[in-house]
């Protein structure tokens, strides 16, 4: 595979267009609810993230609109999909992996296990310039989150 | 083509633009009309520029490098690297300072150089002043404005105060730096900043002009060519106006120096600002035109050594222009590398050049218009240099870029530092296809061969 066809790896081309969690829905009543948005002022990439915890600080949602590169867009869908159902501790240590994954500059070997779709992002960190694009969906997940209340 | 310049090849440079004495007229002719006919480089001869550019005998990506993004910056011929190095090599020192031999020669060299691009672009020596880019030279002319507001420089900067009631006038289609330093001096002095804006195609409503310049505008600036819709501007619809009130003209000079030829007399503006970087010369140098009986009215921007007269504890006396606005020690190295990148073009022919990006760029807007799926931004009516924007519907253009990329081609993506004009065009980013005299009809032919496979990687 060259590199980039590692990039645009098929499930990054087809979470770009599928778009998971994508409108963002209305908040539900009694769950803890955060909402971020983030902008790349580089390329005029931007998203939305709306999260929702229970009281157990289980992700319950996530929903999101936004307007970017494919990279981006396929981070948001594929985070979407993950999210739910994981501790606030889980998703920081995912986080973590994830952002030591972006920063390897294409060394990083994955465990699918921990990381599942999010894995097909390893061919972005060869690409300095694209790793924010990434981590755009991620670093907004992580906004919302601490700022989630009633 | 170019031999290595010493301080006895500099002069021989010199004597070269002496072919070029009647470059004022042929300018007039250039500016007003369509370029002569058969002036334009040949293939041959393009191939010989491009031989002078060691960087575009690299590989990228396993392929040769074709480079389409001089209008973010250009790629440097040989001789302005080596002429920096020679300047470091044999005549390092402080310019207008020190009686020692170094010293002298050092200034030598950089106010030749000032000379050089002074005359390049049809302007007096005196009445250009160095810079680290355009960006600041047209900081200076907003932070000389305000400082002429709070009452700096007497009555004979008078003419320069602005405040509340007064309005600034730009356009729709400006670089940042061409519309936050106005926002900025509208915000410091109460003065109003107004606009002239586009139609849907990015056309500039000159219509409006009449109506928008009015006895309360007091500078309206604006760019020679859009550095995004790499359209020329018709200048004359804006100095007609100006004049008529009396409001200083601003002019954005960054795409229009590098590709086409220049004379600000013929142009008749007050300030022009362009920056070296993209016309071949090394970063961090730039110059600010101004008309000699305003850059000596006008107070500084930037103050401390090298500006000065006499010095006390409580005030100072300022130089004439240029000096006044040239504080610290200056970009030495880098005006010698611009100028012999002035040079080099002088030989070549900028009306030759012009005549030859005219024609890539007529072969980029015909070749993308022509690809399914691509959409190109800008007026057809207008004439170009060789930028184009463009859309692949479907795919973000941090995504084109990057596919671009790996064929070793290099583009611009994103809003190129104009957002209001991309706004007013519909979309948040754009890819762009810019050339330079090195470019060959091949690169053209390459980028449109890639982006006809783009939609099918993507699957769009």
């Amino acid at each position: 595979m060259n590199e980039l066809d590692q990039l645009y790896q098929q499930v990054i081309l087809d979470h770009s267009k599928r778009r998971f969690g994508s409108p963002l829905v209305e908040t539900t009543e009694g769950l803890l609810h955060g909402e971020s948005h983030q902008h790349n002022p580089i390329c005029g990439d931007q998203i939305r993230v709306r999260v929702e915890l229970n009281d157990e600080d289980h992700f319950e949602a996530m929903s999101w609109e936004g307007d970017g590169c494919s990279i981006s867009m396929a981070s948001a869908s594929v985070l979407s999909e993950m999210l739910p159902e994981m501790t606030k501790e889980e998703f920081l240590d995912k986080l973590e992996i994830f952002r030591e994954m972006m920063r390897s500059k294409g060394t990083f070997e994955p465990d699918e296990e921990v990381l599942e779709d999010a894995a097909a992002f390893v061919g972005v960190s060869k690409f300095p310039a694209r790793v924010k694009c990434a981590m755009l969906a991620w670093v907004a997940a992580e906004a919302a989150m601490f700022g989630a209340n009633k | 083509m170019y031999t290595l310049p010493n301080p006895s090849t500099v002069s021989d440079n010199r004597r070269n633009m002496a072919s070029h004495d009647n470059y004022s007229e042929d300018h007039v002719q250039t500016m007003t009309g369509q370029p002569e006919a058969n002036v334009s480089l040949s293939a041959v001869e393009v191939q010989r520029i491009k031989a002078d550019f060691e960087i575009l005998e690299h590989q990228v990506n396993s392929t040769d490098v074709v480079y389409l993004d001089s209008g973010a910056t250009s790629q440097k011929p040989r001789c302005v690297y080596e002429a920096e190095q020679h300047y470091y090599e044999n005549a390092n020192a402080a310019v207008h300072r020190g009686a020692h031999t170094l010293a002298v020669e050092a200034t030598e060299i950089y106010e030749e150089a000032r000379e050089t691009v002074a005359k390049f672009i049809g302007a007096r020596t005196n009445e250009l002043v160095w810079t680290s880019n355009a960006t600041e030279a047209l900081n200076l002319i907003s932070y000389s404005i305000s400082n002429a507001s709070l009452g700096r420089g007497g009555e004979a900067a008078a003419r320069f105060r602005i405040g509340p009631g007064d309005e600034i006038l730009t356009t729709e289609i400006e670089h940042h730096a061409n519309l936050i330093p106005w926002q900025e001096l509208a915000f410091r002095t109460g003065a109003t900043l107004r606009y002239v804006p586009v139609s849907e195609d990015g056309s500039l409503r000159y219509d409006l002009i009449d109506e928008l310049v009015t006895e309360k505008t007091k500078l309206v600036a604006f760019t020679h060519v859009s550095n995004v819709l790499g359209t020329i501007t018709d200048t004359q619809r804006f100095v007609d106006a100006a004049r008529k009130v009396g409001a200083l003209t601003v002019l954005d000079g960054c795409q229009s120096v590098p590709h086409l030829p220049v004379d600000v007399k013929a142009l008749d503006v007050d300030f022009m600002a362009f920056s070296g970087h993209k016309m071949l010369g090394p970063t961090g140098i730039g110059a600010l035109y101004g008309r000699e009986e305003l850059l000596n009215a006008m107070p500084p921007f930037l103050t401390g050594g090298s500006m000065i007269t006499v010095v006390d504890m409580e005030h100072a006396e300022f130089l004439p222009a240029p000096q006044r606005f040239e504080a610290g020690t200056q970009r030495i190295a880098q005006t010698h590398g611009l100028a012999t990148a002035v040079s080099y073009l002088q030989e070549i022919g900028m009306d030759r050049i012009a005549q030859w990006e005219e024609h890539l760029g007529t072969l980029l807007f015909e070749g993308l218009s022509k690809i399914e799926g691509v959409r190109v931004f800008g007026p057809s009516d207008v004439r170009r240099i060789g930028t184009v924007p463009f859309e692949v519907v479907g795919v973000h253009p941090h995504d084109v870029g990057q596919y671009l990329d790996s064929r070793g081609i290099a583009v611009r993506v994103g809003h190129h530092c104009a957002q209001p004009l991309h706004r007013a065009l519909g979309v948040t980013a754009t890819t762009r296809a810019s050339t330079y005299l090195y470019n060959t009809e091949d690169d053209i032919k390459a980028l449109l061969v890639a982006l006809s496979s783009v939609r099918e990687y993507f699957g769009v």
